[in-house]
């Protein structure tokens, strides 16, 4: 069989990436592991020190831990998202950026609900959210939605998967034993039957519906978390979609820079292609408008009604938050906007560019919605202990947050070097639906 | 039931003020017998007999070890969850008399052994506005009926009483700070290090006393109902030289500061009584009466330790105060 050869040819090609690890890949893999063990240190330095080694005090009771939460666990849910429509809508050039998507969704939703966790003051006493539950708090709502989530998208990321190991289970002689073993038993003797395929196909499909429902509730009942206080800067109705709208504008951001970091280093040009960062690109666009709207919504409300509350937020946010808030909001937004909308600008590294300056806008923009509204409450901050008014992160907390990060890039390269990042059981399918076609157009000359 | 309370409305208060004033071992909340009976067979009798007063109006005889003994008697997480019967807890702190003596925080913070800077209650410099006239705001929790704090707890570990009191259970609390930010009050407060007295167990804890406090919970002002068990006031209320605590039991509509005792009604009709940020909805149990005809000028409040005043430095009045080279 045609396919059969293109399959082993296939393998053959992503063989290198699976099972060589280059000099290069050696030494950012050592200095993730050191960033990770600074960041475990840091880390037990606040379990035995309590969290009096944070910035964290009594008026600004959520720090950057919460704001990392959010950005990740957004990110995965617009991962979710994204990868759920490129498969229930058949999305011509999604081949080459599912897999991507699929792998940043389930590593954002494992590192996400860890930065909960460090804030919590007794991790001892964590099994008593099961034992003493309470529904009608949007805590233990978000923890459903998250749990619910991390199992769907797992059964998601292994559907898609299953294809791909079946080839390497049938194509790996020369691979070590183990991996042999690993790819055969996780490949649960699936041998690409047309049945097979139908049901899979099938399976993966309503899978993705399911996906794209549950990150719109998960998105939501994360919103809910701050929506759902009294707190001047976060008592919102527009909460929700803003998380939503938020959550892809960092989700498409984070796809494209992978994109760009994974075609760099694996030289995989002839997979991802100039088309997927432009279509990205216009992706990005829109929903930086959308963003960008949200956004202006949101504070021009508050500005323009002016209750005491929330003239003295914006009064914090002007005053102190000043810079910050001009680079989440103005240049967080216009500058990819500017880049995105000419079609001029839209190469492949200012289009990565443009998604860097996205990311890192919206973890400030996540910043400012956090800190500065807890800095201003309903009554004011009396008080002589300069931390107790001000909120600063101290070298644990951003430890800790890069070591989130680090997890996170590490945990990708592992798992690209288990399957090829791009699936080549979409390749195959494109091209056995190519011969499909030729096969039936040759029909149809011949009669 | 309703009518049964107007009747005897006139014997409760008088039970109220004999509980709240003299504080004395003769008269006991009815709550307070029945665990004193519950108690009995531990105790051996000493033979000594006392009269006491029970919830209906009867005199009844029990042994005076019996009776001595309660103040003592711990009230487990799990009772602490029920409330005094019949109760329904009231503060009402007149701005009018108040000059940031501070013996409320104090007394307060002596009696759930607090530090310096740990205040259950606040005492805050507020000016509505620029023009308004500064005043002093003791601040303690509100109490509320819609507590929010209560409503996004994951764990149940702060819940809300019959007795209207609110408290924070430090064995139930995870620590997840939710309650801290979801109060518009900043009534709360969490236990950021290790303490050293956090490890003193010789007293056992109770939600009804918050002592001893644990690291990573939330712990707030709770009412005293240990005191209010023994019929006695809280120790804001009674540590106050002014008597700008009252303190009462809205079902009997009575609240008194330990001078006076007063109609609780009344008192917030003829004074125009309100609530902080009563728009919230969250419907407080703590009231104020507004700071007019003031017995003290404000600058007395300014008899305090200079990190104190520091701490109101914002207030515009200050600032013109500092202009003018006053403080």
């Amino acid at each position: 069989m045609n396919l059969e050869n293109r399959k082993r040819e296939l393998v053959k090609e992503f063989s290198p990436m699976l099972e060589k690890t280059t000099k290069v890949s050696k030494i950012w893999m050592g200095i993730l592991v050191a960033v990770i063990l600074v960041g475990i240190y840091a880390f037990f330095l606040q379990l035995f020190k309590g969290h009096e080694v944070t910035g964290m005090r009594d008026n600004v009771v959520w720090g950057v831990y919460i704001i990392n939460f959010i950005f990740f666990v957004c990110l995965s849910y617009s991962g979710a998202f994204i990868s759920g429509i490129l498969h229930f809508f058949k999305t011509p050039w999604k081949n080459s950026v599912s897999r991507i998507v699929e792998i940043i969704t389930v590593l954002s939703l494992i590192i996400g609900p860890i930065f909960i966790l460090l804030c919590i003051g007794r991790l001892d006493r964590l099994h008593y959210l099961f034992l003493y539950p309470r529904i009608q708090s949007p805590i233990t709502w978000d923890i459903i939605a998250i749990m619910t989530d991390l199992v769907g998208c797992f059964i998601y990321l292994y559907l898609t998967f299953i294809p791909d190991l079946a080839i390497l289970r049938d194509n790996s002689e020369n691979a070590p034993k183990w991996r042999q073993k690993l790819y055969k038993f996780l490949a649960i003797g699936y041998q690409d039957t047309t049945e097979q395929r139908e049901t899979l196909h099938k399976i993966t499909k309503t899978m993705s519906a399911m996906i794209i429902a549950l990150a719109i509730v998960a998105y939501s009942v994360l919103a809910w978390i701050f929506s759902l206080t009294l707190q001047p800067g976060w008592n919102s109705s527009i909460f929700a979609p803003y998380f939503i709208i938020a959550g892809l504008y960092s989700g498409v951001s984070v796809i494209i820079v992978a994109m760009f970091l994974i075609r760099k280093y694996y030289h995989l040009e002839h997979y991802i292609r100039k088309v997927h960062f432009v279509s990205g690109g216009i992706i990005l666009l829109i929903i930086s408008l959308l963003y960008g709207y949200f956004t202006f919504s949101e504070y021009f409300s508050r500005w323009f009604s002016h209750k005491i509350q929330d003239t003295n937020l914006l009064n914090t946010l002007f005053t102190r938050y000043f810079w910050q808030f001009v680079l989440a909001n103005y240049v967080g937004v216009l500058v990819p906007v500017v880049i995105l909308f000419f079609k001029k600008f839209r190469t492949i590294k200012s289009i990565t560019f443009a998604s860097v300056i996205a990311i890192l806008g919206l973890w400030l923009n996540r910043y400012l919605i956090v800190v500065p509204t807890l800095e201003t409450p309903y009554l004011p901050i009396q008080d002589t202990r300069p931390e107790f008014i001000h909120y600063t992160a101290t070298w644990v907390e951003w430890a800790l947050s890069f070591t989130g990060v680090a997890a996170f890039i590490l945990f990708f390269i592992l798992i690209m070097k288990l399957v090829p990042v791009i699936p080549m059981s979409g390749i195959i399918d494109q091209e056995r639906e190519a011969l499909d076609k030729k096969g039936k157009t040759n029909q149809t000359i011949t009669e | 039931m309703e009518n049964k309370k107007t009747e005897n409305g006139s014997t409760n208060r008088r039970k109220f003020l004999k509980l709240g004033l003299m504080s004395s071992v003769t008269a006991v909340t009815g709550a307070s017998i029945i665990s004193t009976f519950a108690n009995e067979d531990e105790t051996k009798p000493s033979g000594e007999k006392m009269r006491l007063l029970t919830p209906d109006g009867k005199i009844v005889e029990v042994d005076a070890s019996n009776v001595n003994k309660y103040p003592e008697a711990l009230i487990t997480p799990e009772e602490s969850r029920k409330g005094i019967p019949n109760r329904k807890f009231v503060m009402v702190i007149d701005l009018a008399k108040c000059k940031n003596a501070r013996k409320c925080v104090e007394g307060c913070q002596k009696a759930h052994n607090l530090d310096y800077n740990e205040e259950f209650m606040k005492v805050q410099l507020i000016q509505d506005n620029p023009e308004a006239s500064p005043y002093w705001l003791p601040k303690p929790c509100f109490h509320c009926d819609e507590p929010p704090c209560v409503t996004v707890c994951p764990t149940g570990a702060t819940f809300k009483r019959e007795d209207n009191i609110v408290l924070v259970d430090n064995d139930r609390c995870i620590g997840c700070k939710f309650c801290i930010t979801s109060c518009p009050y900043s009534a709360r407060q969490f236990n950021w290090g290790h303490k050293d007295k956090f490890d003193d167990k010789s007293q056992p804890y109770s939600p009804e006393t918050s002592v001893p406090a644990a690291e990573g919970t939330v712990m707030k002002c709770d009412f005293c109902p240990d005191m209010l068990r023994q019929g006695k006031l809280p120790h804001c209320a009674s540590s106050c030289p002014m008597g700008v605590i009252y303190f009462g039991d809205k079902n009997e509509d009575i609240v008194t500061n330990g001078e006076e005792t007063v109609r609780f009604s009344k008192l917030i009709e003829d004074r125009g009584g309100y609530r902080h940020l009563e728009h919230l909805g969250t419907k407080p149990n703590v009231y104020y009466l507004p700071a007019v005809n003031r017995q003290f000028p404000l600058e007395r409040g300014f008899n305090v330790d200079e990190d104190i005043i520091e701490r109101y430095k914002d207030v515009p009045y200050v600032q013109e105060l500092k202009k003018d080279g006053k403080i």
